[in-house]
């Protein structure tokens, strides 16, 4: 009976999170939406880049790629489509776009395939912006705004979708063949494991939700143009919070990117001239006493949790 | 019924020539011993039957089809399991779990979970690993890793094993003990190739055995044969 009421319990605390969430916007000041929109999608693109990298390694900087290209569809889309079309839509093409990148660089390994995947950024950047110089003959675009609050609701269906989405891959087949390919894609492939397929479908994935996230958070920003939307630092930022965080659990990489963000804001608005200081600072600190994140504190907790009763007894 | 037939088999890796212009049979249900020393070729023929590498010229043909071209895991899901001379096993993941990912992507009929369940227990209980089956890969003894990664073999249901030096590393009891077992798997009705260093246990376990030398086949027989013949003595056996 115990064991259950633990299998339970994350389902009770997500429930209960989503509860508090979806009442937010009634009792709270529209900063406060606007603040955790903010969070929510960092928390959606930390999710999602964990989808794939978590289990496998391999570690992309892509992410900008498919946040900007969802910025873009909505830019083209969202005068003439209701939000969440054009949400499903952003998805879409950065589901396409990640399912040609990778089928063709997901041979790469290790460093060869972050450097790719960063490149791409670039490249998608740069093609857009030539595209918008020389056929359109306008660089940006304004996007017709939506109300905050359609926005963070928007965002919070994406970040249920992503939970339900990660959940359902880690206890499924396709998780355990992730996992394999993480630790030998050789021994994989001899068991009968299509790699090439798994890891671009896996990837595709990801690529949906940082694109359907990039296409609700354009909204917010009524001009975009290339530098905006394929900006590095959405590459970067899930990144560094996955490692503050940690990928093992499903929890991880949610706190992760919502302590990290929070951090980021408290930083930019108390010491505007020092936050980048004062980040790389933490960050160090971090990675020097936190080798495994947040959620290598937290499970030494639960470990020591868990064991005392027993040695009690 | 022949069940590996290796045609004019070449590899070449820039100038060196890993294997030449090879002919093979394996017969079905066979313990094939394939021995010769460092260099010989052995674990690049495993290679090229399994997939991993891409013959330059001939065939390779396994249960009457032709294989030398498909992908690993294709060959893996037709009933050719393979075990690695330099252990490949999943560090992190429970021993359960590698034998389910071998039996469900091994195979084309992987059954309904309650079925998976017994399959993989009976498994984990025929190579002896039944009491560890929630320890990590990476936690288990060498001897342990490689029975392991026979289970994770054994768990697509395969027609032909190719075990890379499977004693290499072992003590003299622990080779004692993966001697029965591969008599066991054989027992079974699995074919094996395995590739050994270990001469007594080749020469008890294999019913026939071939012997590379540069790519090539310098002699084939049973253990008997491969024991007088003066090439093998020569380039391997020494006296």
């Amino acid at each position: 009976m115990k064991t259950r009421a633990k299998t339970y319990r994350p389902f009770i605390a997500a429930i209960t999170l989503l509860a508090l969430l979806v009442g937010l916007p009634g009792y709270m000041s529209s900063y406060t939406v606007i603040l955790l929109t903010n969070i929510l999608m960092y928390v959606v693109l930390t999710l999602s880049w964990t989808i794939f990298s978590g289990p496998t390694g391999y570690i992309s900087l892509a992410s900008a790629a498919f946040f900007g290209a969802g910025v873009y569809v909505s830019a083209l889309f969202s005068s003439s489509l209701p939000l969440p079309l054009v949400a499903m839509g952003g998805g879409a093409a950065s589901f396409i776009l990640a399912l040609l990148v990778g089928s063709l660089t997901l041979r790469l390994k290790g460093m060869y395939f972050t450097m790719f995947t960063f490149g791409l950024v670039e490249l998608v950047r740069n093609s857009v912006h030539w595209w918008e110089v020389n056929i359109t003959g306008t660089v940006g675009r304004i996007i017709l705004a939506a109300d905050n609050t359609a926005i963070f609701y928007s965002m919070v269906a994406i970040f249920v979708a992503v939970l339900v989405v990660s959940h359902w891959i880690t206890h499924s087949r396709l998780g355990l063949a992730l996992q394999a390919i993480g630790e030998s894609e050789e021994a994989a492939a001899h068991s009968g494991v299509n790699v090439t397929k798994v890891k671009t479908v896996t990837f595709a994935v990801s690529a949906f939700f940082m694109g359907a996230s990039g296409a609700t958070m354009s909204m917010r920003w009524t001009y975009i143009d290339p530098t905006t939307a394929f900006n590095i630092q959405f590459s970067f930022m899930p990144v560094l919070m996955a490692i503050f965080g940690g990928t093992g659990h499903l929890y991880a990489p949610i706190a992760g990117a919502t302590v990290f963000s929070l951090l980021e804001e408290v930083l930019t608005t108390k010491f505007p001239y020092y936050y980048m200081l004062l980040f790389g600072l933490i960050m160090l600190v971090v990675i020097r006493f936190m080798p495994h994140g947040l959620e290598g504190v937290i499970e030494t907790w639960r470990n020591r949790e868990k064991r005392e009763p027993s040695e009690a007894a | 019924m022949k069940i590996l037939e290796a045609e004019r088999l070449s590899k070449h890796f820039g100038g060196l020539t890993a294997i030449s212009g090879l002919n093979m049979e394996v017969e079905q249900g066979a313990i094939l011993g394939l021995i010769g020393p460092n260099g010989a070729g052995k674990t690049t023929l495993f290679n090229l039957f399994s997939g991993a590498l891409r013959a330059d010229t001939g065939v390779v043909r396994f249960k009457g089809h032709d294989i030398t071209r498909l992908k690993p895991h294709r060959i893996a899901r037709r009933g050719l399991a393979r075990t690695f001379q330099s252990v490949k096993i999943f560090s992190r993941m429970p021993v359960m779990d590698h034998v389910r990912l071998g039996y469900l992507f091994g195979r084309l009929d992987a059954g309904e979970k309650g079925e998976a369940d017994r399959e993989i227990n009976e498994i984990l209980e025929f190579v002896g690993l039944a009491s560890v089956r929630d320890s990590r890969g990476g936690d288990l003894i060498l001897a342990n890793q490689k029975r392991l990664e026979v289970a994770r073999a054994l768990a697509g249901r395969p027609d032909l094993l190719l075990l890379d030096e499977l004693m290499a590393g072992l003590t003299p009891t622990e080779i004692a003990e993966a001697m029965e077992l591969v008599k066991k798997i054989g027992r079974r009705g699995v074919t094996i190739v395995m590739i050994e260093h270990v001469m007594k246990a080749i020469m008890s376990i294999c019913g026939r055995i071939i012997v590379l030398d540069h790519g090539l086949k310098i002699a084939e027989g049973t253990p008997e044969e491969i024991a007088q013949d003066k090439t093998v003595i020569e380039v391997y056996l020494g006296e």
